[in-house]
């Protein structure tokens, strides 16, 4: 006998998560930890690095954020959220047992599989490691599988740095180079100062065998991009993560249309060479 | 001076100098060591020198009364501490620190800018060198002034 079929969940209509864990993770920003109902939890998706949901703050309205957790454990929601607008704001004020809408996963997200084989260099730039961090966890975890993983992160200052103590227990493995670079320091700051796309040169990769995830703010990532491409890197072994007015997060409301492309439905990661003239649309 | 014209070959920076030129090169050149903390150079200072650094790091600072000093950059093995001594008055417009134990090659600049005044394809291509690090630090200071990882306004 047939059993009738569940009816397909809208994409549109959120979930209700509760906060789990809220940490804070530098100035203003915060990881929620979040968890769904186990009747909600059924037909939720498992995300892939890169991915985002759209989480609602209720009564205030509904934002983009990337997973930042680990999508091997897809029962933990983790997004790392700076409070700078109203929703977002409200989102980092959340504590645990608040209710938080959720929808998604969406988007596309990082060439994991693409990748395997390969040197694989990450480049963040201030809270772009929160997007990059599942990748991250996917390399160390399946890390004979790829050749030489490096992690070069540049943020604001040290206060700045986020996920600090993730960063220095990584930093302990032998098999990955993590080199963090900050714009500017006191003198108890013994790291490198500078932006990151000077540490580029110093990484250790084979350029016609690597493949670079990039995320940062758009002015880091045209830097980073020049400097990757000086350092022998095609521009389709170079993929970024955009971000965009995203919406609908289903490539219907045209929002965060980035020329031909929806960022929420064919990114927001995209390979370097199919978005490079777009980049350089200021109107865009 | 055998031992300097190689070390001097095998810097990043002099990679592919003519034979003749590093002669010329080395004629202004000594082996300098900085112990960790020490100061390599003060702001207002005379632009007498220029350090190729073949080991350890240096910050380079910035200090305001008040305040405690400012690190823009660091700078590591393979790379240059100072651009002043190209462009008159010639005075550094920060401190230079060991942040560990240097080993570096001294330049002495006088030396250098006559030897560029007296053969100009010489002084061509020092400054072929030269110039990219100046463009890569004003690129630098232009992401770092841009602020980019500050929060969006």
């Amino acid at each position: 006998m047939l059993l009738p079929m569940a009816p397909a969940r809208d994409p549109m209509t959120p979930r209700v998560a509760r906060v789990r864990k809220r940490r804070r993770d530098g100035p203003q920003v915060f990881t929620l930890d979040i968890e769904l109902d186990t009747a909600e939890a059924d037909d939720l998706a498992p995300f892939a690095p890169g991915q985002f949901n759209m989480l609602t703050a209720f009564g205030i309205g509904e934002v983009p954020i990337s997973l930042s957790g680990d999508a091997a454990r897809p029962g933990r929601l983790v997004h790392t959220i700076r409070g700078v607008g109203a929703v977002s704001t409200a989102l980092v004020g959340l504590r645990p047992g608040d209710a938080v809408g959720l929808r998604g996963p969406f988007g596309v997200g990082w060439p994991m599989e693409e990748a395997v084989g390969k040197d694989v260099i990450v480049v963040a730039g201030g809270l772009g490691l929160a997007p990059l961090r599942p990748a991250l966890y996917h390399l160390f975890t399946q890390r004979a599988r790829f050749g030489e993983v490096t992690l070069l992160y540049g943020t604001r200052s040290p206060d700045d740095i986020l996920f600090r103590h993730e960063i220095e227990s990584w930093r302990r493995r032998l098999d990955v180079d993590i080199e963090v670079t900050v714009d500017h320091a006191l003198a108890d700051w013994h790291g490198h100062v500078g932006v990151v796309p000077w540490l580029i040169p110093h990484a250790s990769f084979d350029p016609e065998e690597s493949v670079a995830l990039v995320c940062g703010p758009e002015v880091m990532m045209r830097f980073t991009i020049a400097a990757l491409r000086d350092a022998g890197l095609g521009e389709d072994a170079i993929y970024l993560s955009m971000e965009r007015n995203m919406k609908c997060a289903v490539g219907l409301c045209g929002h965060c249309q980035f020329g031909p492309v929806f960022v929420c439905r064919d990114g927001p990661v995209f390979r370097y060479d199919r978005v490079r003239d777009l980049l350089a649309l200021k109107e865009l | 001076m055998e031992g300097l014209e190689r070390i001097l070959m095998q810097h990043r920076f002099f990679a592919g100098l003519e034979a003749g030129y590093c002669e010329l090169v080395c004629g202004c050149a000594k082996n300098v060591r900085f112990e960790a903390g020490q100061y390599l150079f003060h702001e207002g200072d005379p632009a007498d020198q220029i350090y190729l650094l073949r080991h350890g790091r240096v910050a380079l600072e910035m200090a305001a009364p008040g305040r405690n000093a400012v690190t823009f950059q660091t700078l590591g093995e393979g790379e240059i501490v100072g651009i002043s001594w190209l462009i008159p008055p010639y005075h550094w417009s920060y401190d230079a620190r060991a942040l560990e134990r240097i080993r570096a090659i001294s330049l002495d600049a006088a030396c250098l800018r006559n030897k560029c005044e007296a053969d100009h394809d010489f002084g061509y291509d020092m400054m072929k060198r030269f110039v990219p690090v100046l463009v890569e630090r004003l690129h630098a200071t232009r992401m770092q002034i841009l602020d980019v990882y500050g929060t969006p306004a």
